[in-house]
């Protein structure tokens, strides 16, 4: 089988959630990879040196610059035609990419995959990570988003994908790029961060957040996300939130400060190695999941932990 | 200026899901059902931009023929009518897509609203599948949507921040949760939404094909997680912290 990968970049560097793809993708078959941009030299570059990749595509023209899913998916449709399958990172690129891929081939898509099990044949959670269910495709392609947090991240060097250009398909001219506000943080990203410190709605406010979930952040190297609940009350940027309509994170460790622990916010991080909770609830749900739990007041608890790390 | 907003009716987003003992699936008898929380933002936005230039909204649902109880809750909303599209048999968003599509070309809707996705299968697709299909722009995950003649200008939200596109019309956008707060329906919008038309179809009216594509082999449970401990105080946790190397 041969698959297509498409590249998360932001134009100078691949993301890692990338990487994991091309780990699902080698369990299919030969892996080729598109990078698709403007001015993605580099980008390719990096791309054809991670471990086991083949062919790297490159399409380089401004219609490709901000990933528009009108303007990639008739490219990845013409790459088509040569690979079986094409596989998307279940970020919010690959998400809205992928299912106009598969629309365009006539082809159901396989969403946010957690495991290969033959070449036809995934596993993916369903009703929030309440249940998993094992599908099997009747398509010929296949169109497949995968699940960054399931699949080991493959190696950045060591491999020796050829380059090639391929031809561009142009704007389709129904949709225009107007600008765009990343927030800015010095910390880890949260669905590559090894530790992730998490607040909940019990901090009760923006100020506190930042007062208490932050220096504990740095203290431990961690990244720092948000429930839901913090983040609509305004406590936390919406890109914090870790859940089902979040982020999905699987860190080494993962604390949860203030967090009831709603199946929402469980299906995004339970898959974690390590869950410790800090909540003065201790019926709270998020018990149930903790490797390990402190009751008590956060806001007297989190200065002291602080302080004594 | 028209408006379609296709809603799907769903487990209740508070009930636990209880998987069938022969792992066929979920199980869904008696159990309540609601419209899919995405969609609900999805109608209110609808009724929203009834203010700024929107006339009609029409809203659509695919499925059980109880499926019309979530359209019911839609027309008490605000919305002005119904289209019900019976199928008994589970329809993926490739053949939803399929069926919204030939509605669209009958309806011809400048704008086609739906939710991000639906939290029972959480596929995320039908929205982007439609737009594909009928060859229109896209926007998904809406956090903002601004209508200004023949275009619309929608900020949605993407990982590490928010991004604005301006889409021509016709076009599709997907919603997501912070777009809006829906509102509830009040008893006599409820009542009245009872003699708001709704028309009855089946996926061979519209001559689609709904097949499903995907066969599912087995539903279980997911790895349950062991208990834990529960630490008396902060020099313990940090104790802990210090042994599993999260701390110097």
């Amino acid at each position: 089988m041969k698959t297509l990968v498409w590249v998360e970049h932001d134009g100078a560097t691949v993301k890692d959630a990338t990487l994991a793809v091309v780990t699902a993708a080698s369990q299919l078959g030969e892996v080729h990879l598109l990078v698709a941009g403007q001015g993605v030299d580099a980008v390719a570059a990096e791309a054809a040196k991670i471990a086991g990749v083949g062919k790297v595509h490159v399409a380089d023209d401004a219609a490709y610059a901000h990933a528009l899913a009108e303007n990639v998916a008739p490219l990845i449709v013409q790459l088509m035609g040569d690979h079986d399958a094409f596989l998307a990172p279940a970020t919010t690129n690959g998400k809205n990419i992928a299912p106009r891929v598969a629309a365009l081939l006539d082809v159901m898509q396989i969403s946010d995959i957690l495991s290969v099990e033959s070449e036809d044949t995934f596993t993916r959670p369903i009703y929030a990570g309440n249940a998993i269910a094992t599908v099997q495709s009747k398509d010929a392609k296949k169109i497949i988003t995968v699940r960054g947090t399931a699949f080991a991240k493959a190696a950045t060097e060591g491999g020796t994908g050829t380059i090639e250009a391929v031809a561009t398909t142009g704007d389709l001219g129904v949709s225009t790029y107007v600008g765009s506000e990343i927030a800015k943080s010095e910390r880890p990203e949260l669905t590559s961060a090894k530790i992730i410190v998490s607040g909940g709605r019990a901090l009760g406010s923006g100020d506190k957040f930042h007062e208490l979930i932050d220096p504990l952040a740095d203290k431990l190297g961690a990244g720092v996300g948000a429930s839901r609940a913090a983040v609509d009350a305004g406590y936390a940027p919406n890109d914090y939130q870790v859940g089902q309509t979040g982020k999905i994170v699987a860190p080494e460790v993962y604390v949860a400060i203030g967090i009831s622990g709603a199946i929402q916010h469980l299906a995004g991080m339970k898959d974690s190695k390590t869950i410790i909770a800090i909540n003065k609830d201790e019926d709270a749900p998020i018990f149930q999941v903790a490797d390990i739990g402190l009751v008590g007041d956060l806001f007297k608890i989190l200065p002291e932990l602080t302080g004594k790390l | 200026m028209k408006v379609l907003v296709p809603v799907k009716r769903v487990l209740d987003y508070n009930v636990k899901p209880r998987i069938k003992a022969d792992g066929s699936g979920v199980d869904l008898a008696n159990v309540k059902m609601s419209m899919n929380p995405f969609d609900e933002i999805a109608v209110e936005e609808a009724i929203r931009l009834k203010d700024k230039g929107v006339t009609e909204i029409v809203v659509v649902s695919i499925g059980e023929q109880k499926s019309q109880e979530t359209l019911r809750t839609a027309l008490a909303m605000g919305a002005d009518r119904a289209i019900l599209v019976v199928s008994e048999d589970k329809v993926e968003p490739l053949g939803v897509a399929k069926l919204l599509k030939a509605i669209v070309d009958e309806e011809k809707p400048d704008l086609v609203i739906l939710g991000k996705q639906a939290i029972d299968d959480d596929n995320n697709q039908t929205g982007q599948m439609l737009a594909g299909l009928l060859g229109v722009g896209q926007a998904t995950f809406a956090s903002k949507v601004e209508l200004a003649g023949d275009s619309v200008t929608v900020t949605r939200e993407v990982d590490g921040g928010s991004e604005t596109e301006t889409l021509k019309l016709p076009a599709i956008i997907t919603v997501d949760l912070r777009l809006n707060e829906p509102r509830y329906a009040s008893l006599p919008n409820i009542m009245k939404a009872k003699s708001k038309p709704m028309a009855n179809k089946t996926p061979a009216d519209f001559g689609v094909d709904v097949s499903p594509r995907l066969a599912t082999l087995k539903v279980v449970e997911p790895a349950k997680r062991s208990a834990g401990v529960k630490v008396a105080d902060v020099d313990e946790l940090v104790a802990k912290l210090k042994t599993m190397g999260v701390s110097k």
